[in-house]
């Protein structure tokens, strides 16, 4: 399963080079033109094709290659290693956690004092990023050394596996599950020009996309997404933002985004035809490269489109493939319809 | 039984309604753009208003890719005339639908800068004319702070089959326009008064030597969306965004040294721009010629679409005049009703005559 293979790839922002070579190895078949631009972004193009009535339209699907994760930035005296976060991650999720460092995958730890030796004051606290380290069993700075060098990349150590009924578990959903299904997407043929971008550096602000649309100039923006999702039981009736299982999420809005009303309509109406479900992102919150697209020189019509998913942005998350084949499905089949607007 | 969708006026100390004076026309437009629905990405209500109101008034009108109201004014002088770009934004603040709980309540997001505390026994109001009021859990309105999360939506429904309206709509404050006399108050002073103040102008302005882009922009409250992509658009030689600002006039307010009814303010810097000193000039030069009465604003927090069209492309000379507000991002914006007329009377006078930024 290309979902696998892309969620156990390591890539954090400005080293997606592993991500990008299974991708282009996913994909080279099926695209007419493909280049590396010079921020790392794939940029995929399938010439518009079919029997019907040929479009001038250029249409941007993008799907960000990166993850959040670490970078390794002093050696202590002791050996361990001083770290700081890359994109946004909750400083909770770090404790205890194994994450593997550099081209050569070396295992660390991020250390945690035991339970026994924690006054009551300090189980109260959250300790910062800035305080923890991570031990790699090296005995000395000069062995740590040895082993890592500064500016080097660490990812959470998590296995992708599958579990329940077609729910599987693994990290940097967010947004491999952009990345596999924008590769199938681009398996179909549309009646005018598809632009298939895999970006890098969205968790860093939205990088990528940012250059990729400038070169690109498309008439419209898709956002393919592994969303955040709130829908474990709780006390008060709020909102969940989305539901596994539920189908694709489709944003209305978010932080960077207010998404274009007749592609909110196009995909509603599309799921409704076809018997897809779906859902609407129900918060405000977090931003897409389709935020920034959107943007670019005289404007971009723009949405962003999701499959729900828990726990994003740490070690592990978890989706549900049948949200996965809907998303695929419900943009595929929107996609010609973008000829009617 | 049967309802009426006219609003019947009854003045409060006359029982004769011919007695209550008929509102000044400029006024008048005020009521009406203010009063309508317009919150940041639901444009199209205002948007078909003002086009409505500068029919026959330029050379070109057009919407772009982002929604923006586009009309052109083309110059009188000789090629190659100088691009002048003019941005007020329609959007409003306002707040989005989250979550629909079993009873009916809505759960919403905040479209922009809103505060909870401004909202707790105000209206909003949706795009299909639904009216709802703001409740607040534990119904504790004594708190000095209260968060989003604790406040909800009541449009009167028992659940969500009979609520008429769902996730993903949005709702403006629901207020009237009050007429002072001097001073006038309304929701969405920010920035409706602008769009007044450019839409009179376009009316009063005869010919410009220049070609004059009258941009009626969108998602300004959300981070100038529209003037990023218009700007880059239009390519201006000059850029002025017409806008509100805050004032320090109210007891114990912040120190801020702009008042209402001393005229327009023209920025020197807020959070996001400092206004080019040529366009500053310019804009002080004009004033002082036709005796128009200005202050100078320095704004601590919050900026404009000027930030965004100073920065497109390769750079734009670029500047503010603010209509001096007080009560910002409330349901009840006050503001000074010859300060409006002199702002107009500034950009009039302004595009009327060739300028030279140094």
């Amino acid at each position: 399963m290309l979902l696998e293979k892309l969620s156990n790839a390591r890539g954090v922002s400005g080293n997606e080079a592993e991500v990008r070579e299974i991708l282009l190895d996913a994909i080279q078949d099926r695209v007419d033109e493909h280049r590396v631009d010079t921020l790392g972004n794939l940029i995929a193009l399938k010439k518009a094709k079919g029997t019907r009535q040929k479009s001038a339209l250029k249409v941007m699907l993008a799907a960000h290659m990166d993850e959040v994760g670490l970078m390794i930035v002093h050696h202590e005296s002791n050996g361990h290693l001083r770290f700081r976060k890359v994109g946004g991650i909750d400083d909770r999720v770090l404790l205890s956690k194994v994450v593997l460092i550099g081209k050569d995958k070396i295992p660390g730890v991020i250390g945690v004092k035991p339970i026994h030796l924690l006054k009551e004051k300090e189980r109260e606290e959250v300790l910062e990023a800035d305080a923890l380290t991570i031990d790699i069993g090296a005995k000395s700075k000069e062995q740590a050394e040895e082993a890592v060098r500064l500016g080097e990349y660490a990812t959470f150590a998590t296995e992708f596996a599958e579990m329940g009924e077609r729910i599987v578990k693994g990290k940097a959903f967010d947004d491999r599950a952009g990345c596999a299904a924008l590769v199938q997407i681009l398996k179909r043929d549309y009646p005018f020009d598809v632009y298939g971008v895999f970006t890098a550096q969205e968790e860093v602000g939205l990088r990528g996309a940012r250059v990729a649309a400038y070169a690109i100039e498309p008439d419209f923006a898709f956002a393919l997404e592994g969303t955040v999702c709130d829908d474990s039981p709780k006390q008060k009736d709020v909102s969940p933002v989305t539901r596994v299982g539920a189908g694709p999420a489709i944003t209305i809005a978010d932080a960077s985004l207010i998404s274009d009303r007749r592609l909110v309509n196009l995909l509603v109406e599309t799921a409704e035809e076809n018997r897809i479900p779906y859902q609407f992102k129900q918060a405000i919150a977090g931003g897409t490269d389709a935020g920034r697209i959107s943007l670019t020189k005289t404007g971009v019509p723009a949405v962003a489109v999701a499959v729900p998913t828990r726990y994003i942005h740490s070690p592990v998350s978890l989706l549900s493939l049948s949200d996965f084949d809907h998303l695929v499905a419900l943009v595929s089949k929107a996609l010609p319809r973008l000829t009617r607007l | 039984m049967t309802t009426t969708k006219k609003n019947v006026h009854f003045p409060l100390f006359d029982n004769d309604p011919s007695a209550a004076p008929r509102l000044h026309p400029l006024k008048e437009l005020i009521k009406k753009l203010t009063e309508a629905y317009g919150p940041s990405g639901s444009e199209q209500v205002i948007r078909e208003m003002i086009r409505d109101e500068i029919k026959g008034l330029a050379d070109d009108v057009r919407v772009d890719a982002l929604g923006n109201l586009i009309a052109r004014l083309k110059g009188s002088g000789p090629a190659p005339r100088k691009k002048v770009m003019l941005a007020a934004h329609m959007d409003e603040i306002g707040v989005m639908v989250t979550h629909v709980d079993e009873k009916g309540f809505l759960r919403f997001a905040n479209i922009g800068g809103v505060r909870p505390l401004t909202l707790i026994g105000h209206r909003c109001r949706f795009a299909n004319g639904v009216i709802g009021t703001f409740g607040v859990e534990k119904k504790d309105a004594s708190r000095t702070e209260v968060e989003m999360s604790k406040l909800f939506i009541d449009v009167g429904a028992t659940s969500p089959t009979d609520a008429p309206v769902g996730v993903g709509d949005a709702a403006g404050f629901w207020r009237d326009f009050t007429d002072l006399g001097k001073r006038i108050i309304s929701k969405a002073m920010d920035d409706r008064i602008g769009t007044v103040v450019l839409i009179e102008t376009l009316k009063q302005l005869k010919r410009s030597p220049h070609d004059v882009f009258f941009v009626f922009t969108v998602q300004e409250e959300v981070g100038l969306r529209g003037a990023t992509t218009s700007a880059y658009g239009i390519q201006p030689d000059l850029a002025l965004a017409i806008d509100v600002t805050d004032t320090g006039d109210t007891p114990e307010s912040n120190w801020m040294a702009v008042a209402l009814g001393k005229g327009p303010a023209i920025k020197v810097k807020d959070s996001g721009m400092l206004a080019h000193p040529g366009v500053k000039r310019l804009l002080v030069e004009t004033a002082q010629a036709e005796k128009i009465p200005y202050q100078f604003e320095v704004l601590v927090g919050g900026t404009t679409d000027a930030m965004a069209m100073q920065t497109a492309r390769e750079g734009v000379p670029a500047g503010v005049v603010s209509v001096p507000t007080r009560y910002l991002h409330t349901p009840s914006e006050m503001v000074d009703f010859e300060d409006v007329q002199n702002t107009i009377k500034l950009f009039v006078a302004l595009l009327s005559k060739p300028f030279k930024l140094d």
